[in-house]
């Protein structure tokens, strides 16, 4: 491959890095949110959004499930369960 | 091209689950806005976000070479001048710790001299990730990496980090800061400000790495939480040449907070003798920045500071 390599922007949603996660995935309690944000800035995929309290999800096709968002939540509103759990 | 929910920097990105780059990256792209033009030096972030044909930017990014991305930038923003689009457009040159520390600092130093108005960004997470966790010039002082292992002989690396932050100030560079994604809301005021600041900028943000540094992905924004708690990495502001601001710490933590979740010190946290010479680094950058809170008035209830002016 020689010369320049052009890709087009945002493509890498091709990508379903969902399949990545081993065990556990965040659920979403909306019980306590504040709509803090917290978990949409620390969220290394950009998958989680909501707009208003207790509206806040994350997009299992790309989750990873690193914990990070139940981990920075004040409100400990976002908790780490087993993939198989609804 | 944004995605839906408003990120210039899309999922699918192939980062390890936990990666604090990708939380940088990301907080970083979204201040500047989709005006924005990036270099790239190869590394990490390089390789995970533009896995060919795909690419996660949503605004214009390039990749050259190891060690050339600030003269990318260079020549990008001299263009810009000549076609009038500077003001609207903002130049970042970014890089991992390698990248900026080692292959790239003579680009970086030229490109600093020369005063173009770009922002440099450096993801110091401490070694080179990409490669498999060699040592470079900003690995911190006895960390376990696979160019400098652990031994009868060996306590790791053997050199304390590389002091970029003040490099950068030498240089005459306009605005230095360091910044963590432990303190998200942090990183995009301090990019806020930098893109408000005409001429060189750097700031240096520690993203941990839960391959490299061997932690749970979820402990991410705990540890760097706990890096600048300890006063080993302190939150610091260069305006022309002077410290102008510092994160006061409300509660200083000892080392082995931070110690002792990384498996790269695994080899250290039951040895007081290696603990008291991180200590020592932590309690330098303490009294030398100027880190301890002010002394409270007990007459008069005070709002706890974390951002005074020094």
């Amino acid at each position: 491959m020689f010369g320049p390599l052009i890709s087009k922007a945002a493509t890498a949603k091709a990508n379903k890095t969902g399949s990545w996660r081993v065990e556990v995935k965040p659920k979403f309690l909306q019980k306590d949110c504040i709509a803090c944000k917290m978990c949409v800035l620390i969220c290394p995929e950009a998958c989680v959004s909501g707009e208003a309290k207790n509206t806040y999800l994350c997009d299992y096709e790309f989750c990873k499930g690193c914990g990070n968002c139940a981990a920075i939540c004040p409100k400990k509103d976002i908790s780490m369960v087993k993939e198989e759990e609804k | 091209m944004a995605q839906e929910n408003g990120h210039l920097f899309s999922s699918g990105h192939t980062a390890c689950a936990g990666c604090g780059q990708a939380i940088a990256a990301r907080l970083v792209v979204d201040v500047t806005g989709k005006n924005t033009i990036i270099a790239n030096n190869t590394g990490c972030l390089e390789v995970f976000s533009t896995k060919y044909p795909e690419s996660a930017w949503g605004v214009p990014w390039i990749h050259s070479l190891f060690e050339n991305a600030a003269a990318v930038a260079s020549g990008i923003e001299a263009a810009l001048k000549f076609l009038g689009q500077k003001e609207k457009t903002t130049v970042i040159c970014q890089a991992g710790d390698g990248g900026t520390a080692d292959i790239g600092l003579q680009a970086l130093s030229g490109m600093w001299e020369r005063g173009h108005d770009i922002l440099s960004i450096c993801y110091d997470n401490e070694a080179y990730m990409n490669t498999g966790v060699q040592r470079s010039g900003l690995t911190p002082f006895e960390t376990s990496t696979s160019t400098t292992p652990v031994g009868k002989q060996s306590l790791g690396n053997p050199r304390p980090k590389k002091p970029m932050p003040e490099i950068a100030v030498a240089h005459g560079v306009a605005y230095v800061a360091t910044a963590s994604s432990g303190y998200p809301q942090d990183i995009q005021k301090k990019i806020k400000k930098a893109i408000s600041i005409k001429g060189p900028k750097y700031i240096q943000i520690h993203v941990p790495c839960p391959l490299g540094w061997r932690h749970d992905s979820e402990l991410t924004y705990d540890i760097a939480k706990l890096a600048v708690e300890t006063g080993l990495y302190p939150l610091i502001e260069y305006e022309n040449g002077k410290l102008t601001a510092v994160r006061k710490l409300s509660k200083i933590k000892p080392v082995e907070e931070y110690l002792k979740f990384q498996g790269r010190f695994k080899h250290i946290i039951n040895s007081p003798e290696q603990i008291k010479q991180i200590q020592a680094i932590a309690d330098y950058n303490i009294e030398r920045y100027g880190l301890r809170p002010e002394p409270v008035n007990p007459s008069a209830p005070q709002p706890v500071n974390t951002q005074t002016k020094v």
